[in-house]
């Protein structure tokens, strides 16, 4: 049995979440071959040539890969399936958007967001937002899988495996890449961070959320996160909602300020190692997964907690 | 232009699932339904696209049980003009609705499909993506702004990193994200008018589609508890308890 494991990564470098599924390819099989599609993606298949335990890495460019588009990596991958008896794309919003293309191009069931692999049929995920765990035994021959990366620890980086350069089949000419506005940040990513602070609809605006949120992320190294009612008033960026919709984190610390704790969000954090909840409702349901509560007014705690850091040496 | 909406007939998006005690599924018995959150947002943007001059009619469909008539309702009453309901009392999965659907689009010709990024009881996120594939139609996922032109629609992606926009030639499927718009509450004149839209109702085995399950449902259980957690006084104590014992900072 072999797997192919479809990297994530942004043509100039390589994202964690691919040595993740890596990991997950691996419960499956020794045979693991990655797949970096994109544009200018030499780097980035370099560095998936060094994920332990990869087999080959095949690089295949053309500029519709690099832009992401479905249409693309179906052309690309649905030839690519007779090699192998999975798929393992990691669930970001990339993998969610062509895995399931592929799946039924090869008309076979995709299996999202899976956070555990059983045997090579058996695998547990998430549903209901996260409030029930489905075991799902697959009688596909292919299996065409959606890996949730924070399940995952990342595999090494002690493997030298070699970069096969392939050819990317012209796809069909139905889709037009216009453009896109990327949010620069010199944090660390959302779900690769040690530590998020996440902000919600209580900072009230767009201003109040840079001057709450992010010196206090800054202060700790930690990424940005938002609540979707945070994102949806403008307070924040889209790509910074952690949720059932939204990202999946789960950071050695997640700080959640003026949150609710709606089934949504929990979705998205519950799974976090330490959980910190700030809201000056004492009933709020962030407080039933926090770890450490602190019922209070944010504007006056979160100044205290900068003080309390610095003081910590932070 | 004809617009298709699929919609489904949910768990309603305020209530905690909770799994039944033999682990066969959740209990979903005395359990508030409604149509999918994402679902609404794709009918509202049909409707506001037929109430721009840009469509014509907006057809809804759902493939679920007798009580989706329901949601189908509550569709019409937003503003699509007719719905189709795929009876089965079966539990659908996305390759499956994807080829019902595909059977539909067949008789309906639709110039756009608009459905949910996803369905919140499964969480799939996958029925669009499945559908354009085996349509061999352009697809436009995540969708937070669609513009129609001349066969074509122009769509911003919520991706992650930013925001990506794509131009599809129809017939295309687009699905929508959270950010698309906030869908209107139908009231109670259209209800009541809603009540007088055709809706058809066809029975699953009379399509003649294959919808055999792929995945078999070993069990379904309970996710692990998160032990309960302590209340602190102030900021520092937070400080010193993430420091000396959680170990965090
Ligand atoms: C289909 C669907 C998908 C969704 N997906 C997501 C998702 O992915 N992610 C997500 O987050 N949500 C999601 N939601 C939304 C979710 O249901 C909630 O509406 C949302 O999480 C609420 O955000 P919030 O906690 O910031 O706002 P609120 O619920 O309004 O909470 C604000 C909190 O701030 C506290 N507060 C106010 N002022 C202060 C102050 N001065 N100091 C301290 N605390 C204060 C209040 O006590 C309150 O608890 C989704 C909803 C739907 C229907
Ligand atoms: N039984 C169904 N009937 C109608 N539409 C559906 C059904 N199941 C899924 N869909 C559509 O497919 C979208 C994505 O669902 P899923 O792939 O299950 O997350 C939903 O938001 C609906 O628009």
């Amino acid at each position: 049995m072999a797997v192919l494991v479809i990297a994530d990564h942004d043509n100039a470098s390589l994202k964690e979440d691919t040595a993740k599924t890596v990991t997950a390819a691996l419960k499956l099989s020794s045979d693991v071959d990655v797949l970096v599609a994109g544009q200018g993606a030499k780097a980035a298949a370099d560095a998936a040539a060094k994920i332990t335990g990869v087999r080959k890495v095949l690089l295949a460019e053309s500029a519709e890969l690099g832009q992401g588009l479905a249409e693309a990596f179906e052309a690309l991958v649905v030839p690519l399936a007779a090699n192998y008896d999975a798929i393992l794309t990691p669930s970001t919003s990339q993998g969610r958007n062509v895995s399931p293309r592929i799946a039924a191009k090869l008309d076979v069931a995709q299996i999202s967001d899976v956070i555990e692999v059983v045997d090579a049929n058996t695998f547990v995920r998430p549903i209901y937002a996260g409030n029930a765990l489905e075991t799902v035994q697959s009688s596909d021959a292919k299996k065409v899988i959606t890996v949730r990366p924070t399940a995952f620890k990342p595999a090494g980086d002690g493997g030298s495996a070699k970069v096969e350069t392939i050819a990317a089949p012209a796809a069909p000419a139905k889709t037009h890449f216009v453009g896109q506005q990327l949010v620069k940040s010199e944090r660390p990513e959302l779900t690769a961070a040690k530590i998020v602070v996440s902000g919600g609809r209580a900072m009230g605006s767009a201003e109040e959320f840079q001057k709450v949120i992010e010196p206090l992320a800054d202060k700790l190294g930690a990424a940005v996160g938002a609540s979707r009612a945070a994102v949806d008033a403008g307070y924040a960026p889209n790509d910074y909602q952690v949720g059932q919709t939204g990202k999946v984190v789960a950071p050695e610390l997640y700080i959640a300020i003026g949150i609710s704790g709606a089934i949504q969000h929990l979705a998205g954090m519950k799974d976090s190692k330490v959980i910190v909840a700030i809201n000056k409702d004492a009933d709020a349901p962030i407080f039933q997964v926090a770890d450490y509560g602190l019922v209070a007014d944010y504007k006056t705690a979160v100044p205290e907690l900068m003080d309390a850091l610095s003081k910590a040496g932070k | 232009m004809k617009v298709l909406v699929p919609v489904k007939r949910v768990i309603d998006y305020n209530v905690k699932a909770r799994v039944k005690p033999d682990q066969t599924g959740v209990d979903l018995a005395n359990v508030k339904m409604s149509m999918n959150p994402f679902d609404e947002i794709a009918v509202e943007e049909a409707v506001r696209l037929k109430e721009k001059g840009a469509a014509t009619e907006v057809v809804a469909v759902s493939i679920g049980p007798v009580q989706a008539q329901e949601t189908l309702r509550t569709a019409l009453a937003m503003g699509a003009d007719r719905a189709i309901l795929i009876q089965t009392t079966d539990d659908l999965e996305p390759l499956a609705v994807a080829k019902v659907l595909q059977k539909i689009i067949g008789e309906e010709s639709p110039d756009v499909v608009i459905m949910g990024k996803q369905a919140i009881d499964g969480d799939n996120a996958a029925t669009g993506q499945m559908l354009a594939a085996i349509l061999g139609w352009p697809q436009a996922t995540f969708a937070s702004a669609v513009e129609l032109s001349a066969g074509k629609a122009k769509v911003t992606r919520e991706v992650d990193g930013g925001l990506q926009t794509l131009e599809v030639d129809l017939p295309a499927i687009v699905t929508a994200d959270l950010r698309l718009n906030e869908p209107r509450y139908a009231s109670l004149p259209n209800i009541m008018k809603a009540k007088k839209k055709p809706l058809d109702i066809k029975e699953l085995a009379s399509l003649g589609v294959d919808t055999a399950p792929r995945l078999k449902v070993v069990k379904v259980t309970e996710p692990p508890k998160r032990a309960g957690g302590v209340k602190v006084e102030t900021a520092a104590d937070l400080v010193m308890k993430l420091k000396t014992e959680a170990g965090v900072l």
